[in-house]
């Protein structure tokens, strides 16, 4: 009994507050950043059992086609470059709107999307060229997880245009206002990160997919 | 006047969020990811090694590279940001990862180590 009257003093009103130990704001500054951070790092834990899954099957036929039979490297040298592009005009984007110059910003992040969106159109025509062809997702363990693993940093990329369309309209309703920013400092995460899942795809699969 | 400043303040302290982009950085990263890729693409296109394990090894170890320079120059990557709760997390992820690549990769070209050998028909009664 004495125990709790010591724990909890009687001599305490309802009116004084409780007083904690910690009276600071333990926050970090910018909390959204760090949770996208760490959004994009359980996206990179999906990407990494895609890439598992490839690892393992990659070299699984099943008597379809190999790697060096489907995979154009020449396609592949211009959508890596449409998408590398496409990260350093973003990264100009950034600069203007530390700048607080909304319109060239919006002008960096138009040339953004369509990079993107170039990116996509080539990806999705290989897709249709593999598919027309018998070379579906069907066809053999390979192209199951080359379509998935594919297809999924293709979803990404979409998303990621989608996401930009969005943040260039509320831009222009609204200005470059710290809400904006913030967005906008997502999205830039987004987009590299999108581009560093990419090279590990170029590599691992196409690059490494034609080798003898 | 004390809200003023507090205003003011908010609108210099909060606007540039903590990371400071620079144009030479992005040029950097930029150049240095140009250089990797076209020297990844080179190994291959141009049949430069003979044998594929040695050109997988090279695609590879660029592809490290390039990943850390886009890490650092275009993620604004250091050991600094959000107190050190960024690097903290990339890095419990890159563990995760690799016992992720390494472990499903070990184990699935090794599923028959531990089965019992192949019957000889031919001693079956």
């Amino acid at each position: 009994m004495s125990d709790i009257s010591s724990t909890f003093p009687a001599d305490r009103g309802p009116s004084q507050a409780l007083v904690f130990h910690e009276t600071k704001d333990l926050h970090p500054e910018n909390g959204t950043l760090l949770g996208f951070w760490v959004y994009l790092m359980s996206d990179c834990l999906v990407f990494a059992c895609l890439f598992a899954a490839y690892g393992v099957l990659g070299r699984e036929y099943a008597g379809g086609p190999t790697g060096m039979e489907v995979l154009e490297i020449p396609t592949v040298a211009l959508n890596t470059t449409l998408l590398l592009l496409s990260s350093i005009t973003y990264g100009f984007a950034v600069l203007e709107m530390q700048r607080d110059r909304q319109n060239p910003m919006l002008v960096w992040l138009v040339i953004t999307g369509l990079l993107g969106a170039g990116f996509l159109t080539i990806e999705l025509r290989e897709f249709a060229h593999l598919i027309a062809e018998g070379n579906g997702p069907q066809r053999s363990a390979f192209l199951s997880s080359f379509f998935t693993l594919v297809g999924t940093h293709g979803l990404h990329v979409t998303c990621g245009i989608l996401w930009m369309i969005v943040l260039i309209v509320q831009v222009l309703k609204k200005g470059l206002i710290t809400a904006n920013k913030r967005r906008l400092m997502c999205l830039s995460m987004f987009w590299h990160f999108l581009d560093v899942v990419w090279v590990g795809v170029f590599s691992f699969v196409y690059l490494m997919g034609v080798l003898p | 006047m004390s809200a003023h400043d507090e205003h003011a303040h908010d609108s210099h302290g909060h606007d540039d969020l903590g990371i400071h982009a620079t144009f030479k950085g992005y040029m950097t990263g930029f150049v240095l990811a140009v250089i990797l890729t076209v020297i990844a693409f080179w190994l291959v296109m141009g049949h430069v090694f003979d044998k594929s394990s040695t050109a997988a090894v090279f695609i590879l170890g660029l592809a490290a590279v390039q990943i850390v320079v886009h890490m650092i120059y275009f993620l604004h990557m250091n050991t600094k940001s959000e107190g050190g709760w960024n690097m903290l997390a990339l890095v419990f992820t890159i563990v995760l990862v690799v016992i992720t690549l390494s472990g499903s990769i070990w184990i699935m070209f090794h599923l028959n180590n531990n089965m019992m050998p192949v019957l000889d028909p031919s001693n079956l009664p």
